[in-house]
């Protein structure tokens, strides 16, 4: 078994490593749906009330949608599921956003 | 932080081969408005009957070139864009580009250091366009930056990492090759850990800024093991490529 097979079998046996990647991942898709790049804006976790800048939140992508985790409690903080008509955020897991004034 | 970002079409300038499976690509903009280093930008390719898919490459070149963005690019056996980047794309050809994107993964030279860069493969890219920024920038602030490659002849950038680290102004680079050797190599062969991350750390200082870039599974060890050696989590920054590297 060659180096990187290995390491995909050692992370599919680790549940806790997954498929994880940062919020920068998917700022081409927020940035989609916001209309402006957002991985530098910060959202407080509803769960546990920190803030991380959406760039640096655990992102997901394995499964039937994107699952964004907060770094510090890793409960869900956004859900984006593609449907035939159109995307849907789930922010129940976000508490606010912090938009710079411009 | 709130950019506003729409497709471009970029026109394909230069294309330069780094090592025998990663490419450079030097895109020509014109409406570009700069980048910070650390960020990326999406390339979307886009075929007769309509079919489209994009990737996430991050900007290898500093933001001092004014007009223009390098990205450096890894061929992916079975990938879907890459083999075409690298077999069929060649000067002049056009390709449709959005970004810079990133607020978090970002370096510039007024955020000061020391500076940690920590590379796994082509993870070395958005840690290049820190350390070339870095260099313009006449910085003398210490900045090492600990590299994973398989073998010699797949270091990225190597032979412009030696001329960084020649030139004097505080930049070291410290190599690790994880699968062979050539003869009389002196450096680390085994894959990054914390003892490794330790002796990297150690001259640098509790006040350094880390990045770390490459496979998911070598961001884990390395942001890990950098709290466990005390550096503060929110000076310790990330950015997984997931398992294929790129």
């Amino acid at each position: 078994m060659d180096e990187r097979q290995q390491r995909l079998t050692e992370m599919r046996e680790d549940p806790a490593v997954d498929l994880v990647l940062d919020g920068s991942a998917i700022g081409g898709l927020l940035a989609n749906l916001f209309g402006a790049d957002v991985t530098g804006m910060p959202g407080q976790c509803a769960s546990c009330q920190t803030v991380h800048v959406i760039g640096s939140m655990r992102v997901y992508t394995r499964g039937p949608g994107i699952v964004v985790r907060c770094p510090s409690c890793t409960e869900v903080v956004l859900r984006v599921v593609e449907t035939p008509s159109g995307t849907m955020l789930d922010m129940r897991g976000v508490a606010a956003l912090r938009f710079a004034r411009r | 932080m709130a950019a506003q970002i729409s497709w471009q079409l970029a026109t394909v300038s230069a294309i330069r081969e780094e090592t025998p499976t990663v490419r450079s690509f030097t895109l020509g903009l014109p409406g570009w408005q700069g980048h910070r280093p650390g960020q990326h930008v999406d390339l979307r390719l886009t075929s007769e009957d309509g079919y489209s898919v994009e990737r996430s490459y991050s900007i290898a070149s500093e933001p001092e070139r004014s007009g223009e963005v390098d990205i450096t690019v890894e061929r992916i056996n079975g990938g879907e864009v890459s083999p075409f980047l690298h077999e069929v794309v060649v000067p002049g050809d056009r390709l449709e580009v959005r970004g810079p994107i990133g607020g978090y993964f970002v370096w510039e030279a007024a955020l000061g250091g020391p500076l940690l860069l920590v590379a796994g493969g082509s993870g070395v890219v958005p840690l290049m366009a820190m350390a070339r920024h870095r260099a313009r920038s006449a910085m003398t602030v210490p900045a090492r930056l600990l590299f994973s490659s398989r073998t010699f002849d797949e270091i990225i950038y190597a032979e412009e990492l030696d001329r960084l680290a020649a030139a004097g102004d505080g930049f070291e680079v410290i190599h690790t090759l994880t699968r062979q050797q050539p003869p009389g190599w002196t450096g680390f062969t085994r894959r990054i850990d914390e003892a490794m991350l330790a002796e990297a750390l150690e001259p640098l200082g509790p006040a350094t800024r880390a990045y770390a870039c490459g496979p998911t599974a070598l961001v884990e060890v390395v942001a890990n093991g950098l709290v466990r050696l005390g550096l503060p989590p929110d000076r310790i920054r990330t950015e997984r490529f997931g398992p294929t590297g790129t």
